[in-house]
């Protein structure tokens, strides 16, 4: 039931307005980041402020949640953000992403492939792709508009450098429409492939850090990569313990402190749906 | 002969001080020039209007810009000289990376120290679009070996260098494109006298192997005597001597310019 102490999703109708704003602005310009005018929400930053900012305005009373934190819909990042939208704006939620419209997601992309009509909202933490690289904001927003990438190689290249290949595993920077170059949160960089593509909206969300930015739905994102060098997906090289699918990213886990642990799917809807199709790992009770 | 550089009636004011007034020269292939004169006296604040980092506020740089190559070609009949003052901010800072190469006094100034030598050398090439990862490793220990620096410490932070050393891989990260136009702000100071030695012979080195012109602004007569052609001593903001560098030094016909070259001591 909605608390009618608060108006629908929790921000004021101008605030969603502006949010909106942005993200049409974002959706205009695949890649860029937009400053928008972020507002205090209910919880501290780097729980998730942006991506809740981005929700709340793109969400209507006829949408579906769903939120997943790594993956899962059942840790405490993920519950209460359903919670906080299924008491303030009234919606519908669920666990499964077929039925969902409206996907909030921190640092996963959903196994099951995306459809029309969907949003996929992410929280981001740090926008910006050059920022350990270059620390002034003036020179990274100069370096964007004048398509000036050497120093993201710079970064690739510590990585061979140093480990023999590349080491980055998250957050790994996309190549937007051959024009942007993203951050596309710290997903693993085993879900980069389907950032590309994609039939959903993808909409970005740094609360702190005040910036929105999109990839409408078919756009292309390459990952950066050298020519010797090319970019590969990577996950633990094992079976899910659980449900046995051996194309999902898997979380390990640690069962006890005699060196015992297991491999399970961190996509926790993915994983009970094999679950109940039949599908059995090794490790399931 | 078309000037590499031709530097017309260079002004900056710092509101009503004058940073440097009226100065005006020209810089031809392979030739190196140097600038000398007290602290104060303007010599940086003319080698960052030329270098783009500060905007004159009259007078114009022209620069002789290299005919693109290849696939760049069409379309493009702009090069020759041009004014790099007016010139659109991606042009200027595609000339700072490709022909024109900036090294700072204080190495930090110029280096990542984040980043290994071997990045720091090949910021610069990523930066005009190699994407051989090999290929850039192989130029980087190539110009780590020009600048004599030990192969091994390609993986090295610069934090570990000396500060002779990261002068060294400064040099090597702006000479890695094979700029045509050096500007180089007191390359040597704050070394010790026989690494300044070492340096100096190696710039000079590289000056005449590569065919380079160099424009150096420097307090230290001795650098000039080695490595210019020709110098100009400013005061106050302005060139009060030009001339070839040995004529200048060992007959200095301003008041200035004699009291300059007799506060060097002789050991």
């Amino acid at each position: 039931m909605t608390d009618q102490a608060y108006n629908f999703a929790y921000l004021d109708e101008q605030t969603k307005r502006m949010i909106r704003r942005a993200i049409l602005k974002g959706v205009a310009i695949p890649g860029y980041q937009v400053p928008f005018a972020s507002r205090e929400m209910p919880m501290p930053y780097g729980w998730g402020t942006g991506g809740v900012q981005v929700s709340a305005a793109v969400l209507t009373p006829d949408d579906t949640l769903k939120v997943i934190d790594q993956g899962a819909d059942d840790t405490t990042n993920a519950v209460s953000i359903r919670s906080f939208f299924e008491r303030t704006a009234g919606v519908a939620t669920t666990t499964a992403t077929r039925d969902a419209t409206v996907i909030q997601t921190r640092h996963r992309i959903p196994e099951e492939p995306l459809t029309e009509g969907q949003i996929l909202v992410y929280q981001v933490p740090i926008p910006e792709p050059l920022r350990f690289l270059e620390p002034r904001e003036s020179e990274t927003r100069k370096m964007h508009s004048l398509e000036e990438y050497g120093l993201m190689h710079v970064k690739l290249y510590e990585d061979i450098s140093r480990h023999g290949h590349i080491a980055t595993s998250y957050a790994y920077p996309v190549k937007v429409e051959g024009r942007y170059v993203m951050d596309p949160s710290p997903i693993p960089k085993f879900d980069n492939p389907k950032l590309s593509g994609t039939p959903a909206i993808q909409l970005f969300g740094a609360g702190r850090e005040q910036r929105i930015y999109a990839l409408p739905p078919y756009t292309q994102a390459v990952s950066l990569d050298f020519d010797d060098h090319p970019f590969t997906p990577s996950k633990a090289d094992h079976p899910c313990g659980l449900c046995a699918a051996t194309d999902s990213y898997l979380d390990e886990v640690i069962t006890d402190d005699q060196g015992g642990r297991m491999f399970v799917c961190s996509d926790t809807d993915y994983c009970t749906a094999r679950q109940a199709a039949g599908h059995k790992g090794k490790d399931a009770a | 002969m078309t000037p590499l550089l031709s530097v017309q009636g260079i002004t900056k004011h710092y509101g009503t001080h004058i940073g440097c007034a009226d100065v005006s020269f020209d810089l031809y292939p392979g030739e190196v020039m140097g600038i000398v004169g007290e602290s104060g006296s303007g010599k940086s604040t003319l080698l960052n209007c030329m270098a783009g980092h500060l905007a004159p506020d009259a007078g114009r740089v022209m620069f002789d810009t290299r005919k693109p190559s290849g696939d760049d070609a069409a379309g493009h009949d702009t090069y020759g000289p041009r004014d790099t003052v007016t010139m659109s901010e991606p042009e200027r800072r595609m000339l700072s990376r490709t022909d024109w190469a900036f090294v700072h006094q204080h190495a930090r100034d110029g280096l990542r120290m984040g980043v290994s030598a071997g990045g720091n050398v090949g910021e610069r090439l990523m930066a005009v679009g190699a994407r051989h990862y090999a290929s850039i490793r192989d130029q980087a220990t190539d110009w780590l070996g020009r600048v004599e620096i030990d192969a091994g410490r390609i993986d090295d932070r610069p934090t570990t260098f000396s500060g002779g050393m990261q002068q060294r891989l400064q040099i090597a990260r702006n000479l890695v494109t094979g700029p045509r136009l050096v500007f180089m702000d007191e390359p040597t100071g704050g070394l010790d006298v026989s690494v300044q030695a070492r340096l100096l012979d190696l710039l000079r080195g590289l000056v005449r192997d590569m065919g380079l012109s160099a424009i150096i602004v420097t307090h230290d007569l001795a650098v000039v005597r080695l490595l210019a052609d020709r110098i100009m001593v400013m005061k106050s903001g302005r060139v009060v001597e030009s001339g070839l560098t040995d004529q200048v030094l060992d007959d200095p016909q301003h008041a200035y310019s004699q009291l300059l070259v007799s506060s060097v001591l002789q050991v």
